[in-house]
């Protein structure tokens, strides 16, 4: 178990690598600079400004920075926000955005797995038909429309909930809705025809000739192996619910991380593009170990390769 | 002998779409204390639409009870509300499938999944359940059943867990035991061995089997009485010694027929040529005629009822009609008496 989880964080550890470098390259690959847009800026401040954040040293050696500050996880400051430090930033946004990531996943979990079941046990009903007619509304409507939408009824018709911003609970409401629709709706699918299958097997048809009652062959045999497709699809889930997240802090004006990595990527703000895309990456990767490990402990047949491992 | 269970005229149906599959057409035939019963069969002749519905595992809609009742203890199962339908269910009959790869649930330890019949209908706590488990495993010959019971199925083999089935179906002890070709999906040795435990247990608790099987040398190691089914009907019924060595039916002379034999030596196995009917659109006379060598006209006109050929055997079949032609039983069909005991 142990040298499998060191397996795994090795892995996590080259990833990192590569995205590290791709990123590098890309950001240095797109036109412009961080102080390529401030037009006030002279040439003669602009190459000092350089000279100083280390933009002028070979691509080599920048690159070799960049490195080193991402495996220490010190980022510098932000070229933008000046005597604004990378960590800041991040910790400043986190909390915003760690609330409304946890509120869309709750959402599309809970609520796609209990549509998803009752569209399977009501097959062909009415009750399936409305869930699939909310799965398939979820899915094909993109976030940022589905927010659009959201907003203009609760917030302006009704006057139910706050139209933007990130204070109180209410507030989150909205945004995390909007945020977790495509992934609840795709949960809701895989849900019915993952428990579709589930009931047809013969397991299912040995646990009720034992004599257990509708809810217990449902829930203790059903459920629970029903839900394995879905529990894989938890680390699909933390990326779109993150790449979402870009979206749709937008939308709503949340000051979160996704936003604020919107702005460094326009902002060509090196240091802030870097400490974001680590950042988010470490977290993809690790909720994915995360998941795999959760995994192992639902279905008892994968605990094999950690077995292995022990022995 | 007493009767435990009287099947009358049942008639299942699936409703499909834009056709009603009549996949069991008034299939009549008794079970009494502990004997075993063997219906055989092709594929799709209805033995496992039949097995199922005795335990009502049928699911409804798309299928439906179209007549009959199945008497158990002179009570009406098809009428049975589901919630006393449970406590029959394990507790009365248990049942075993035909794919021990896919009868267990693979998330669930095998001590947990026989525990939950004693715990229903047992009234046991877990920790007597368990110790009942480790018995109960013990019992069909699982070896460290201490350990074995906190196993998942995947770390069992085809044939423990098969054995494991028989467990768990066994539990409780049930007055009748459904096995729904228990030993299909396992390979020769173990299918002995396995069938040597039903044998074992059935002489220990004295429970009832109902053995559905295409396999005749099971039938004739296990069973005391036949039922031969064709096209949802049974066709054929009558004691071993009857279908083995006095087979009335062109269709059980067929069945016999395509039985490989050790004492002739033959080019290759006998067929049935032909496909079993279309059940959503079954004929109107005997369902075999299409295939039947000795068709006459009347075959296709109406279904031929019961000839009572001993009081154990009855055979659906216009041959032994008074006004029908004599017709000798092909040589293929008769059995010596090797392949029996093979
Ligand atoms: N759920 C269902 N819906 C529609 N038709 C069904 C359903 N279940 C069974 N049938 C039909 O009922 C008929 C009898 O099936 P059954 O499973 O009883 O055959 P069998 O004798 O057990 O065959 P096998 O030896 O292959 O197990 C088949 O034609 C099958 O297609
Ligand atoms: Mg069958």
């Amino acid at each position: 178990m142990v040298t499998y989880i060191l397996k795994r964080l090795g892995y996590i550890i080259l990833s990192l690598f590569f995205i590290i470098t791709i990123t590098f390259f890309l950001m240095h690959a797109a036109p412009g600079g961080p102080f390529a847009s401030e037009r006030a800026l002279t040439p003669a401040i602009e190459a000092q400004m350089n000279e100083a954040y280390g933009l002028n040293d070979p691509i080599h050696v920048q690159y070799l920075d960049y490195l080193v500050s991402a495996f220490t996880f010190d980022f510098g400051p932000s070229f933008k926000y000046v005597g604004q430090e990378v960590s800041d930033i991040i910790r400043r946004g986190l909390p915003y955005s760690l609330v409304l990531g946890l509120e869309a996943m709750f959402i599309a979990l809970a609520i796609g797995v209990l549509l998803g079941v009752i569209a399977a046990l009501k097959h062909n009903r009415f009750g399936d038909y409305t869930a699939m007619i909310i799965a398939v509304l979820g899915i094909s409507v993109p976030s940022f429309i589905m927010a659009a939408v959201l907003q203009y009824i609760f917030a302006i018709q009704m006057q139910l909930l706050p139209i933007a911003r990130f204070e109180t609970f209410a507030h989150t409401i909205l945004p995390a809705v909007a945020l977790a629709s495509t992934p609840l709706a795709f949960i809701a699918r895989l849900m019915r025809s993952s428990m579709l299958d589930v009931l047809s097997t013969d397991y299912i048809k040995t646990a009720k000739s034992k004599g257990l009652g509708q809810r217990v062959v449902t829930y203790r045999h059903g459920l629970r192996n029903a839900i394995l497709p879905v529990i894989s699809y938890i680390g699909p889930l933390v990326a779109s619910i993150l790449t979402g997240s870009f979206v749709i802090e937008k939308i709503f004006g949340i000051p979160g991380l996704g936003n604020e990595f919107v702005v460094s990527v326009t902002n060509r703000d090196y240091t802030v593009i870097m400490g974001t895309t680590v950042f988010f990456s470490v977290l993809l990767l690790v909720s994915i170990l995360l998941v795999d490990l959760v995994y192992g402990l639902v279905d008892p047949r994968i605990k094999v390769a950690a077995k292995g491992d022990k022995g | 002998m007493n009767k435990i269970l009287e099947v009358k005229d049942l008639s299942v149906s699936f409703d499909t779409y834009g056709a009603e599959v009549k996949a069991v057409r008034g299939v009549s035939f008794d079970l009494e204390e502990k004997e075993t019963l063997a219906i055989v069969g092709e594929s799709g002749s209805g033995k496992s639409v039949t097995a199922q519905s005795i335990m009502r595992l049928i699911q409804m809609p798309p299928g439906k009870f179209v007549n009959g009742s199945i008497l158990f203890n002179g009570e009406d199962l098809t009428e049975k509300p589901e919630k006393q339908m449970e406590n029959i269910r394990g507790k009365e009959i248990g049942m075993i499938f035909q794919d021990p790869m896919t009868s267990l649930n693979p998330t669930m330890t095998i001590g947990k999944q026989i525990a939950e019949g004693l715990i229903k209908h047992r009234n046991m706590s877990k920790k007597e359940a368990h110790l009942k488990g480790i018995e109960l495993l013990k019992l069909v010959g699982i070896p460290t059943p201490e350990v074995r019971i906190n196993q998942y199925p995947h770390e069992y083999s085809g044939g423990m867990r098969q054995r494991a089935m028989i467990a768990i179906a066994l539990a409780c002890n049930p007055k009748i035991l459904i096995a729904d070709e228990p030993t299909t999906a396992l390979d020769v040795t173990i299918q002995a061995q396995i069938l040597d435990l039903m044998r074992g247990l059935q002489e220990e608790t004295g429970t009832a089997i109902i053995l559905i099987t295409h396999d005749l040398g099971i039938v004739a190691n296990m069973a005391s009485r036949v039922a031969v089914m064709y096209g949802g009907k049974i066709v054929e019924t009558g004691t071993v010694d009857e279908i083995f060595y006095h087979p009335k039916h062109p269709y059980t002379w067929g069945l016999l027929g395509s039985m490989p034999k050790l004492d002739i030596e033959e080019e290759e196995l006998q067929v049935i040529p032909g496909s079993p009917p279309d059940l959503a659109d079954p004929p109107k006379g005997c369902p075999f005629v299409t295939r039947c060598p000795y068709a006459m006209s009347a075959c296709t006109k109406q279904m031929p009822a019961y000839t009572n050929i001993s009081d154990t055997q009855k055979t659906a079949c216009w041959l032994l009609d008074d006004r029908a032609p004599e017709v000798q039983i092909p040589e293929s069909a008769i059995v010596g008496g090797s392949e029996i005991n093979a």
